[in-house]
């Protein structure tokens, strides 16, 4: 592919997500769907990790945990130490990647369905932690954050303060797409590069890898604390935006629908996770309508998706694309 | 010829069973030294034992003088030590290309960062592993398939595959596991062929097998171990008229040794 092709793309898809949404938004005056564009975008990051836990190999059923651990710290930071937001957004997301090492060291050395096991408990045992420890404020939460600050650098106001703003939400959606789009990036980047095939490698042999001269505990954690990175700045931004978070803002279920995502997107695909998201998400609101046979219909089409669709929905255009 | 590999008095216990008992050879440089045995001697455990991926219970093996026991298996593979797989051990949803580039790891200069962000050194290493691979795909004949995804070849091309990987990451010692095994006898030629090329490249090479023809004709010397013992070594003559060796295989099975 030549790099005209591959930038006619990804030139349309950021023209669509900065410029023909928000225009079709407020023409429309359903200003309540930027909040919705915001979750899609910031779920699709956290995805994002996962599916690099999934590129080495590993189902990872956890990011809720790192989620709820990057809002913890964002909010704690800003609420009781009053540091500004856009400075607690990278150490939130130091923070989840420095605690995925400490947990990943152990945990990473098991495959398959024990891996998977041991992350599932892992959303648990954060959700009990916020419950237990002093400093989380328990079960009442950490409620009335401030919405972020301005951010200048050298005199000049880069982020104006988001209280100031009249259209708050805008502000909250530009800022999780563009990070949804340097999430991306990266991970496209490290897909395409040397450390890409190196994490195949893992995925696919680790024996022969490590006989290969692979660290291969070494590589495992790094893309595991990559992924909680992603995962912890998504979850800071989701309690900027929410302007609280309690012990329940990210359960068991939101770290298997992050999973689900990339599943649902295909796990042989950089974009899955953020097509995943997006389908997810939609996919279940236009199914409330179907009121009580909401889950029934939800589970039976994720079921029948997985049987026939087992690379994920882009497999289809990717494969109409080579016969064409 | 110095001694590249020393093994000393390695033993293994499994609980109870002592899989590998005692045992000290060494191997020249340049030399390709085979191991062999009945089923359940112990073969596999001293190639696991060798190659860092298992721990020895008591004994060392030194590479040129330095312990590499007690290594982890990548850090053996960084001091020289390198091992292939019995099965047919390979990066399957790889091409046969890729499967060789990414073996040349112990030769990048780049960081993991530095491949990240594609610096000066990370595109030079990318380069030079391309020609590498291509030069090891060559060597073993498996040019033609270098596009193919390597789980589609068939039997013996997995194999040499297998070889590929090995070198790319440029051992002073290969140790083959039963490369032989499997093969028909035009299939195991062939491969005697290629070994004894690596040879003449300067590899040393310890190697596992069954198949006692072709240890005859491809080894400079001969390991035999019998229930985790050894229990001869010298050159393939010296072996084929040892009482001891011909008593292990009579008293187990025919086919070990081809008859």
């Amino acid at each position: 592919m030549t790099r005209s092709m591959k930038i006619a793309p990804v030139a349309a898809f950021l023209v669509v997500i900065f410029i023909a949404v928000p225009v079709l938004i407020s023409a429309s005056g359903r200003i309540d769907l930027y909040y919705t564009f915001t979750s899609v975008a910031l779920l699709s990051i956290a995805s994002a990790g996962v599916w690099l836990t999934f590129y080495i190999g590993r189902i990872n059923i956890g990011q809720g945990a790192y989620a709820l651990m990057g809002g913890y710290v964002s909010a704690i930071l800003v609420v009781t130490y009053g540091w500004s937001f856009w400075l607690t957004l990278p150490v939130a997301g130091l923070f989840c990647a420095a605690a995925s090492v400490l947990i990943g060291l152990p945990i990473l050395r098991l495959r398959g369905v024990y891996f998977a096991m041991v992350t599932l408990v892992l959303t648990e045992v954060a959700r009990l932690l916020a419950l237990a420890l002093p400093i989380t404020n328990g079960a009442k939460g950490m409620v009335s954050i401030p919405l972020p600050g301005a951010l200048s650098a050298f005199g000049l106001t880069i982020i104006p303060d988001f209280a100031t703003l009249h259209n708050a939400r805008l502000a909250f959606y530009l800022l999780a797409v563009a990070l949804m789009v340097v999430c991306f990036a990266v991970v496209y980047r490290l897909v395409h590069s040397r450390v890409g095939k190196l994490c195949q490698s893992l995925q696919q042999n680790e024996e022969l890898a490590s006989s290969i001269g692979v660290n291969i505990a070494y590589l495992r954690v790094i893309a595991y604390a990559v992924s909680s990175f992603f995962g912890g700045v998504a979850g800071a931004i989701f309690a900027a935006i929410s302007q609280s978070i309690y012990p329940s803002s990210f359960t068991v279920i939101d770290s298997v629908n992050f999973m689900l995502n990339c599943f649902l997107g295909g796990l042989g695909y950089v974009f899955g996770p953020m097509l995943g998201t997006l389908v997810l998400y939609f996919g279940w609101d236009l199914l409330f309508q179907t009121g009580r046979f909401q889950l029934l219909i939800y589970s039976t089409l994720m079921i029948v998706l997985m049987l026939f669709l087992p690379n994920g929905l882009l497999s289809l255009a990717v494969t109409t694309r080579k016969k064409g | 010829m110095a001694d590249l590999l020393e093994v000393s008095a390695l033993t293994k216990r499994f609980g109870g069973l002592v899989a590998v008992n005692n045992i000290s050879f060494s191997v020249r440089e340049k030399e390709i030294l085979s191991v062999i045995g009945p089923n359940g001697a112990g073969k596999s455990t001293l190639f696991k034992l060798i190659s860092s991926f298992l721990r020895p219970t008591s004994g060392e093996v030194r590479l040129k003088g330095e312990r590499i026991s007690d290594l982890a298996p990548h850090i053996a593979a960084r001091k020289g030590v390198v091992r292939t797989f019995q099965e047919t051990t390979i990066f399957k949803n790889m091409s046969v290309r890729e499967n060789v580039i990414i073996a040349h790891h112990l030769r990048s200069r780049a960081s993991l960062l530095g491949f990240f962000l594609g610096t000066g050194a990370a595109k030079a290493d990318e380069a030079a592993f391309g020609m590498s691979a291509d030069e090891i795909l060559a060597l073993l004949g498996l040019s033609s398939l270098a596009g193919e995804t390597a789980r589609n070849l068939p039997h013996g091309h997995l194999r040499a595959l297998g070889i590929a990987i090995g070198l790319a990451t440029n051992p002073s010692i290969l140790l083959l596991d039963e490369p032989f095994a499997g093969m028909n006898h035009e299939e195991t030629m062939r491969m005697v062929a290629m070994v004894r090329r690596l040879r003449e490249l300067g590899l040393t090479i310890l190697l596992v097998e069954h198949d006692m023809p072709a240890v005859m004709k491809i080894s400079d010397r001969i390991v035999v171990l019998n229930f985790g013992q050894k229990i001869a070594e010298g050159t393939p003559a010296e072996i084929q008229n040892n009482d001891k060796v011909i008593e292990a295989y009579l008293g187990s099975e025919d086919e070990a040794i081809g008859l």
